[in-house]
């Protein structure tokens, strides 16, 4: 078995004690939610840090709300399970509800965390893989090399944005609350990350995310996550695709598509509502708009074969997962 | 020397089976299920060291320094060795040993072992590794086997003339003048992608040197005998100071079926350090081991008259084997020898290379060698049947070349089932209703196979038992007996003590069994070749029927009635017919405990005088064959070219099944394994010799959601030669899952694919080249098949 480096572990009581400590271990910590992320990566060696903040015990984050404008809260330790399981994330998220149940398989789900699969770290073919593999490849940018093999001659990291939940996060507005010593801010999921595979967030050091909040839907607010994998269960992502489609009096109002699994950070798809907008269901003219709609994705998205899978088969699945994805989303009603 | 022939197919006491046939339960199952069972590497021995491997990060290099100083330096650390202290080679097949534990003057594959650090515990191991300096000098690197094929310098391995393994060539008939008559000949070109096993039990081994000079090696091996003879010749001890044990074993494939450089390692660490040692290897470390399946790129040539029968077949085989021989001999061999059967060839030829390259070496894996050929030819049969417009059952129908006979090849066939194999696929899947019927996307195919249950060809020639047995009778009513076969989760164990039982009248707790350690066991030359239960199961009834006999004779003498009359069903022992005296079987033990002395006998096995009258003739020569059948149910996505198989009916003969719970399991586990080789699995190199993603998130084994829906239809073709009449099931079942499913797919979207895996990209392509074919013809797809 791959041995884990050594590092110490601190189970901080309160959000306030865990701020504490990142601040004092500085760069020498890293935080720990359920682990399933961080752990592969440190028999890796991706990282190696000298002490674990774990917040296993911080049950103040453990929880779902709906506040009083109809926000959906969920604390960044509520499990994948129990988010994927639970009435107001399905009524009120039902994307967030779909992409929680693809990720992985029932036990990791039941160890991993909203808010740690919303900060995963980006996944590359080249850098999800042991230190010895890594050195007879010759390392890579994204860790201890110099050289990136996906885009040949690239001095950006392309490893790819794998977190299932962040396309349906970016569908649904949601932002973050991240938590510091002096205080909290909240940040756009669309604002949060950026298209650097080394560090692909917008987190700054000593910060905790704490929660995510989505804000109230439309009353005719539809959505849906597909996922494009090898198999049914286990995988990450070879392409994601949310879709958030809102339907009043028959008509659609609104819609969004966002991918992950492409690049370093989730994408929107653009020009999806303008499609969409004023289509009726059950008329053809709808389904004219979503293949404009898969069609444009194809054009706006370029997979790389950073993540397992042929990457001009996961081109191709690009305008097909789209359609499943916003087909999916209508008839979720 | 024991052959089966003498005992028979039926009960030891006439009438009707009482243990045999019936779904028994796993001995080891509860303790497997609950965590009990003790694997190799739960074993912790005072004081015990671990070790790890240091292994090569280029693929093809001469060793120019390896400097252990500084590991050796390492506080923590207590031996460090390398190729210059394990130098003699080994193989598991005697005339092409050349392998060394750790690399002397060579690397031959990234993952290649170099040295390896014993240390108080796996940290500071590991830490040392990274202290060892290595430089290499690197050298030409082959990757492509036609380059390997094509190109004798670099060598690979320099006592060889050139990078070719072995080379095949066998013809049996006018293979040219049968192609030159037919109606119909189907030309096409075939390659399997290369697969491994995946046991989810990695390699590990535990040595250990005791005050008087023995050394003990635990290891999850499948071949205890031959890792024994290993271990001497490596180690330069005689064989009867070492001890080789299997403890419970996560599942093998044909995995851990060649001695491994840990077991030397850990025996040499062991002797150097006098403590012992432990190695478990990474899931990565298990991939660069592999003896997986070999890529094979095939092109076969099939002649059929206008009736669909068979008039020749010839064949050309490029075996990819990765950097070291294994069992390649065999696998050239098996490549072309296995394919003689279900269908009667009246010419045949194959032209068989495997070639070195600088890959993590290939070897046996279920169905060794003969996987691949089976896909191809099973294909292009399918082929056949479509250009004479032929129902895909009925022409292997046709071609079925019957019970006891012999093959073009000069292999001899006892009983054969096939033909209800057939029957019992095309019932359970309502073919004749839905074949060419189901709307487009949905389809079912067939695919038939034959495979050996053992072969007479051991790996070192010699004159002794196959198999050995020995049995202790004990006067409290227990029976323990020493088999060395190799339960590997395949319940060899489960069948030896069923056995048992049913020859000596127990009930099946009332046996025990000790299984694959050299010290106490009779020798068994290992479970692969789908070998255990046919010459163990023979060996055993062998023995037992010499213990029935001493049985059977006291208490004959004592109840003054014909030894004939006694029979052992039970737990009692009954007199047949008469006054119809009854002992509890027990107390029969001790009657004749007292009137012969203390119980025991050995029973042992050797197979009969067998294989074609050529060189190569022996090898894929089996005492009996077993045969399968497959309709496979698939579904294909057309928008995402995925092929999903729903439902597989798997149809074998096994001649008996002892036990039809695990032969079930087996069938299952084949089927399942096949699937996961047709449209997932694929072990990769890329470009710079390196394996693509060695781990099982890169490398996909299907999940239970992936899973078919596995139907097992058991035909019993009551086999003379096996015990009680039984054959393989391990392996043979596998077979033709593959092109069962490559066939249905034909059947659901009409595209022929000759390439394996099916990924969703290759079907999606060759979805769109049929479109632009038909739309070219004016045809639409959609419309129907």
């Amino acid at each position: 078995m791959l041995r884990l480096p050594r590092f110490d572990v601190q189970e901080p009581a309160s959000v306030a004690e865990a701020l504490e400590a990142l601040a004092r271990h500085g760069d020498r910590a890293k935080v720990i939610a359920g682990g399933t992320d961080l752990l592969p990566n440190l028999k890796h060696r991706l990282a190696a840090p000298a002490v674990l903040v774990s917040l296993a015990r911080l049950d103040e984050l453990k929880a779902v709300r709906v506040e009083a404008d109809g926000t959906l809260v969920l604390g960044a330790m509520v499990s994948l399970d129990a988010a994927g399981a639970h009435a107001e994330v399905l009524r009120r998220a039902p994307a967030l509800a779909l992409a929680a149940r693809q990720v992985s398989g029932p036990q990791l789900r039941r160890m991993g965390t909203v808010g740690g699969n919303v900060l995963l770290d980006t996944r590359c073919r080249y850098i999800n893989q042991t230190h010895f593999w890594r050195k007879a490849l010759g390392f890579c940018l994204k860790k201890d090399g110099t050289v990136c093999h996906v885009v040949s001659g690239g001095s950006r990291c392309v490893a790819a944005a794998s977190n299932d939940t962040a396309p349906a996060l970016l569908t649904l507005g949601a932002s973050l609350s991240l938590r510091r010593a002096d205080g909290e801010r909240t940040v756009k999921v669309e604002d949060f990350f950026h298209a650097d595979g080394t560090a692909n967030t917008r987190l700054a050091p000593g910060e905790l995310l704490v929660a995510v909040r989505v804000p109230a839907q439309r009353a005719g607010h539809r959505g849906a996550y597909v996922k494009l994998r090898s198999r049914e269960s286990i995988d990450f992502p070879q392409l994601g695709v949310a879709a958030r489609v809102d339907v009043e009096g028959g008509a659609v109002v609104d819609a969004d598509v966002a991918l992950v699994a492409l690049q370093a950070r989730p994408v929107r798809l653009k020009g999806v509502a303008d499609l969409l907008r004023g289509r009726r269901e059950g008329e053809a003219a709808l389904e004219t708009a979503i293949e404009q709609a898969g069609a444009r994705a194809y054009q706006q998205c370029h997979p790389m074969p950073n993540v397992p899978g042929d990457h001009e088969y996961r081109h191709e699945m690009v305008p097909v997962y789209v359609r499943r994805a916003l087909k999916a989303a209508l008839g979720s009603a | 020397m024991a052959a089966r022939d003498k005992h028979g197919s039926g009960p030891p006491h006439g009438g009707a089976f009482s243990v045999i046939g019936q779904p028994a339960r796993k001995p080891d199952g509860l303790a497997k299920a609950t965590g009990e069972a003790l694997y190799t590497d739960d074993l912790a021995l005072p004081g015990m060291l671990h070790a790890k491997t240091l292994r090569s990060t280029v693929p093809h290099a001469r060793l120019k320094r390896v400097d252990v100083s500084r590991a050796r330096a390492l506080p923590g650390v207590l031996a460090v060795i390398t190729g210059a202290d394990l130098p003699e080679k080994y193989g598991v097949i005697p005339w092409t040993q050349d392998e060394t534990a750790l690399a002397v003057d060579k690397v031959r594959f990234i993952g290649d072992p170099v040295a390896a650090v014993a240390a108080v515990d796996e940290d500071t191991a590991v830490d040392a590794l990274e202290l060892i300096e290595v430089e290499y000098e690197p050298l030409h690197a082959f990757l492509d086997p036609r380059e390997a094929l094509s190109r004798a310098e670099p060598r690979i391995h320099e006592d060889k003339k050139d990078n070719v393994t072995k080379h095949v060539r066998l013809e049996f008939g006018d293979v040219d003048g049968g192609l030159a008559k037919a109606d119909v000949v189907v030309e096409g070109e075939y390659s399997f992608q290369g697969t491994t096993h995946a046991a989810i039990e990695p390699h590990c081994a535990v040595a250990r040197v005791s005050g008087d000079g023995l050394l003990t090696v635990w290891s999850s091996t499948q071949i205890t005998h031959y890792l024994h003879r290993a271990l001497a010749k490596v180690l330069g001890l005689p064989e009867a100071r070492i001890r080789v044990v299997q403890p419970a074993l996560g599942g093998a494939f044909g995995g851990k079926s060649d001695p491994f450089s840990l077991e030397f390692c850990v025996a040499k660490l062991a002797l150097l350090t006098g403590r012992p040692v432990k190695m478990l290897w990474t899931r990565e470390e298990v991939f660069y081991s592999h003896r997986g399946r070999h890529p094979m790129q095939m092109k076969y040539r099939t002649g059929a008259t206008k009736d669909g029968k068979l008039t020749s077949v010839d064949a050309k085989i490029l075996i990819d084997g990765g950097a070291y021989t294994s069992f390649g001999l065999v696998t050239t061999y098996y490549a072309g020898q296995l394919l003689t059967g279900p269908y009667d060839f009246p010419a045949y030829r194959f032209d068989s290379t495997r070639v070195f390259t600088n890959k993590p070496p290939c070897g046996p894996k279920r169905g060794h060698g003969s996987v691949q050929p089976r896909f191809a030819f099973e294909v292009q049969l399918d082929e056949v049947a479509e250009k004479l417009a032929l129902d895909p059952i009925e022409i292997r129908r046709k071609n079925y070349q019957g019970a006891f006979t012999t093959t073009v090849n000069g292999q001899r066939i006892t009983s054969s089932g096939f033909g209800q194999c057939l029957d019992a696929v095309e019932k359970a899947s309502h073919w004749k209703a839905r074949h060419g019927r189901l709307p487009f996307g949905h389809g079912l195919g067939v695919a038939g196979s034959m495979y050996i249950s053992g072969t007479n060809y051991p790996v070192y020639p010699n004159e002794l038992p196959q198999a050995g047995i020995q049995l202790k009778v004990d006067r409290s009513g227990l029976i323990t007996v020493f088999t060395g076969g190799n339960d590997i989760g395949q319940g060899s164990n489960t069948v030896v003590r069923a056995i048992v039982a049913e020859e000596l009248g127990v009930e099946l707790d009332a046996v025990r069994v000790v299984a694959a350690d050299t010290d106490l066991c009779p020798v068994d030359l290992g479970a692969y070749s789908s070998r255990v239960t046919f010459m163990v199961g023979n060996a055993c009834i062998d023995a037992c029927r010499k213990m029935r006999a001493q049985v059977t004779q006291a208490l004959a003498e004592k109840w003054g009635v014909e030894p004939s009359r006694v029979a052992l069903v039970k737990g009692e022992a009954l007199e047949a017919g008469g006054e119809e005296r009854r002992l509890p079987v027990r107390e029969a033990f001790q009657l004749a405990e007292a009137r012969f002395d203390t119980l025991g006998a050995t029973g042992s096995y050797n197979t009969p005088k067998l294989g074609g009258d050529y060189r190569g003739g022996t090898i894929g020569a089996s005492p009996a064959y077993s045969f399968t059948a497959h309709v496979a149910e698939v579904v294909v996505d057309l928008e995402t070219g995925r092929v999903s198989p729903e439902r597989i009916w798997v149809a074998h003969d096994c001649g008996r099944a002892l036990n039809p719970v695990i032969v079930a399991g087996q069938m299952e586990g084949s089927a399942y394994m096949g699937a996961a080789e047709a449209v997932l699995e694929e072990h990769q190199i890329d470009h710079r010799g390196l394996v693509v993603g060695p781990n099982l998130l890169d490398y996909p084994i299907p999940t239970s959601l992936d899973t078919p829906e596995l139907h097992s239809l058991i035909v019993e073709s009551v086999d003379p030669e096996g015990p009680y009449g039984a054959k393989e099931a391990g392996e043979g079942p596998l077979h033709p899952a593959i092109p069962a499913i490559a066939n249905a797919v034909f059947d659901a979207v009409g595209i022929r694919l000759r390439e394996l895996p099916l990924t969703p990209a290759r079907v999606l392509k060759a979805l769109k080249e049929k479109r632009a074919r038909d739309d070219a013809a004016g045809l639409k797809v959609a419309g129907g098949k």
